[in-house]
């Protein structure tokens, strides 16, 4: 048991994330907004994600203001809130997840809860808990770097960053060589669920993407709502992540309609 | 270099950064590369300070407040900032930036507002500009400041309601930051104050020390020397404040005081003391002092003056705080109301609500008597009449 304890905390990246990240075929990661529709539904909704065959869940942490986001995403994260979602809660939701679920858990959220949370204690929990990595949308690379990468490596925790069309070459390849798991790539200039489906400019951000040969594979975000769109984003990449439009879904059907949904992403 | 100015990457101290998201990284480094270099080059310089001159209407009075002097047993001077074009300070930071976009190539202009006062300056200038200008306003400020959201419109601008969160400046301010996000390279965001992502508070501190600059002039004209006892300005994001302190912030003897508003008073759960209540966190990609739950989010504050009611303050002043540089004084509604009323009978001129709480300092005696004073008129009450008649039932 220790040693099993030891390999895994010298691991650079989670044994789960790397096992799907190698599976064949496109990835589908679901994101949702922890606390929405209802505060008790986090776990129900993993659970149905799984059985559906998502092969990643982005667990949202809810915030007050949310600068990357939409209007979709923004009022789900309002109404979290109202439900009484915080951080602690979510981690106490979380306990023992692990002995259900097997394929990744990332958890995104805006920087302020977690330092408020403490980042050193944010990360042990995320750890304890079974989170796989973070997307942390408003801590970008240099920072994160010269302030904070101690606390995430020390837990394991892989820290997954964006980048967009206007994100520079150069910038792109530092990127790459920072991360340790994927990359998120933005498909448009946008906030979330603004844009739906892709267009011919978008067509050539994702070739272009395609043809610097990164060394992490990338999952495409924002935009993605069924299975066309879904289709045309993982042409070159390795999945996708599905998020406004879940939460849509979840609006409307609830965890009854995930199955549906995730599937239907797949069909041809 | 002064322990008052930005490091390199950012920050006063602690205090600041650029905790952007990634799609506004392109559009925060070309500003970060090049605003220096624009706002030192004599070409801006000539633009800047003639359009300050012969538009604006500076350099602005330094005004010896006869009656209120004696009132307070001291040497009080006014800096007439609410003699400027489109009545506030708000003005020297927008022909700044409206330039600078210029000089960026940026065809289209975005700004956020609360009380009205920088989206009317914004609009202003990009009807001298002839640029499309886009003002986001909370729905909730909408409503409570008519009169601004016309002026807006006459000038030109479209204002887009706000309607996420508590629908005020902070949800105006967050709905700005995404367009900008969804419009990343022809768009130019003009934010309103010394606040949001590094290089912006200190491109608005820069803009805004055209106050401290003709302070020092002004004073060793008429006192013989540059220096004042003490300076007072009211803080919300804190621009105002930032321009009336800054050349004297190496000048540790000049003692500086920043009123903060402390809405019904600090302890009532409807203020905007962000010192006092703030705890360290990061509000529009600053790390600051921000008003907040024990989870991290961020929280509506509360004063009878839309300009103060922001929850964090900028980084700049956070430092000034933390180091004690600068003295922080809470006043509340009603010590504002009195002093602005007091302005307007001693020495005929009606501040705005914002600037009150600057003047409310001398009645709760926080200035040495005899000592030269300099209090900031950030701007005129021309916008809060309706306050005014509400509050003292003039109608
Ligand atoms: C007249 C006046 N003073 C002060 C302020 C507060 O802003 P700042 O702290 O950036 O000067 C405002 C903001 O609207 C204002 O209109």
């Amino acid at each position: 048991m220790a040693s099993v304890k030891k390999q895994l905390s010298e691991n650079k990246l989670s044994d789960r994330l790397a096992i799907a990240l190698r599976k064949p075929g496109k990835l589908v990661s679901i994101y949702f907004t922890a606390g929405y529709p209802g505060l008790g539904d986090t776990v129900p909704i993993i659970r149905e994600l799984q059985a559906a065959g998502a092969d990643m869940v982005e667990i949202g942490l809810p915030f007050s203001d949310p600068l990357a986001d939409g209007p979709t995403i923004q009022e789900s994260s309002t109404a979290a809130l109202k439900n009484g979602m915080t951080t602690s809660r979510l981690f106490e939701q979380l306990r023992g997840i692990r002995s259900q679920i097997d394929i990744p858990l990332i958890l995104m959220g805006y920087f302020n809860p977690i330092l408020q949370y403490g980042v050193e204690a944010f990360c042990r929990k995320c750890r304890e808990v079974g989170i796989d990595g973070l997307i942390l949308p408003d801590l970008p690379l240099e920072i994160y770097e010269r302030d904070y990468q101690h606390h995430f490596k020390a837990q394991g925790l892989s820290m997954i960053f964006l980048i967009s069309p206007q994100t520079s070459e150069t910038r792109i390849r530092r990127i790459d060589a920072a991360s340790d798991s994927f990359i998120y790539m933005v498909s448009s200039a946008s906030t979330t669920g603004v844009q739906e489906g892709f267009g011919q400019g978008q067509q050539a951000y994702f070739d272009r993407i395609a043809a610097m040969d990164l060394e992490h594979p990338q999952l495409v975000g924002f935009g993605i709502s069924d299975a066309q769109s879904f289709r045309a984003a993982t042409r070159n990449a390795k999945g996708a992540i599905i998020g406004s439009a879940f939460i849509r879904l979840l609006t409307e059907k609830g965890v009854a309609g995930i199955r549906g949904f995730v599937e239907g992403l797949r069909s041809s | 270099m002064s322990q008052y100015s930005v490091d390199e990457y950012g920050f006063y101290g602690e205090f600041g950064g650029a905790f952007i998201p990634e799609m506004l990284y392109p559009n925060v480094e070309e500003l970060r590369e090049n605003y220096r270099e624009i706002l030192a080059s004599e070409e801006f310089q000539q633009e800047f300070r003639a359009l300050l001159r012969d538009y604006v209407g500076r350099p602005t009075p330094l005004y010896y407040a006869d009656r209120l002097s004696d009132a307070y047993n001291c040497r009080i001077y006014l800096k007439r900032e609410d003699l400027c074009h489109t009545g506030a300070h708000k003005v020297n930071n927008t022909i700044g930036q409206i330039l600078l976009a210029k000089k960026l190539g940026k065809k289209r202009i975005i700004a956020e507002t609360g009380a009205g006062q920088h989206g009317v300056a914004t609009a202003t200038v990009c009807a001298l500009m002839g640029l499309p200008c886009v003002v986001y306003m909370g729905e909730v400020d909408i409503a409570r400041q008519a009169p601004n959201v016309a002026r807006m419109k006459l000038l030109g601008a479209e204002v887009r309601p706000a309607r996420s969160g508590s629908r005020t400046l902070k949800d105006a301010t967050n709905e700005a930051i995404r367009d900008w996000i969804n419009n990343p390279v022809d768009t130019h965001y003009i934010i309103g104050s010394v606040v949001g992502p590094h290089p912006y508070p200190d491109m608005v501190t820069r803009l805004q020390a055209v106050i401290s600059e003709e302070i020092q002039a002004q004073l060793q004209e008429k006192e013989g020397r540059p220096d004042p006892d003490v300076l007072i300005a009211c803080v919300g994001g804190g621009s105002n404040a930032a321009g009336t302190y800054y050349h004297y912030l190496d000048r540790e003897h000049v003692q500086i005081i920043a009123a903060e508003a402390a809405g019904k008073g600090v302890d009532t759960g409807e203020s905007a003391a962000t010192s006092a209540l703030g705890r360290v966190g990061i509000i529009h990609a600053s790390k600051t002092l921000l008003m907040q739950t024990d989870d991290g989010q961020i929280t509506e504050p509360y004063s009878i003056s839309a300009g103060l009611d922001y929850p964090g303050v900028g980084p700049l002043h956070a430092h000034l705080f933390a180091t004690g540089r600068a003295r922080f004084i809470p006043v509340t509604d009603e010590e504002a109301m009195e002093a602005g009323r007091e302005l307007a009978r001693l020495e005929g001129i009606i501040p705005a609500i914002e600037t009150s709480h600057a003047l409310a300092v001398l009645a709760k005696g926080a200035v040495p008597e005899g000592s030269l004073t300099v209090i900031n008129v950030s701007g005129r009450g021309d916008k809060d009449l309706q306050t005014y008649i509400d509050y003292f039932k003039l109608a």
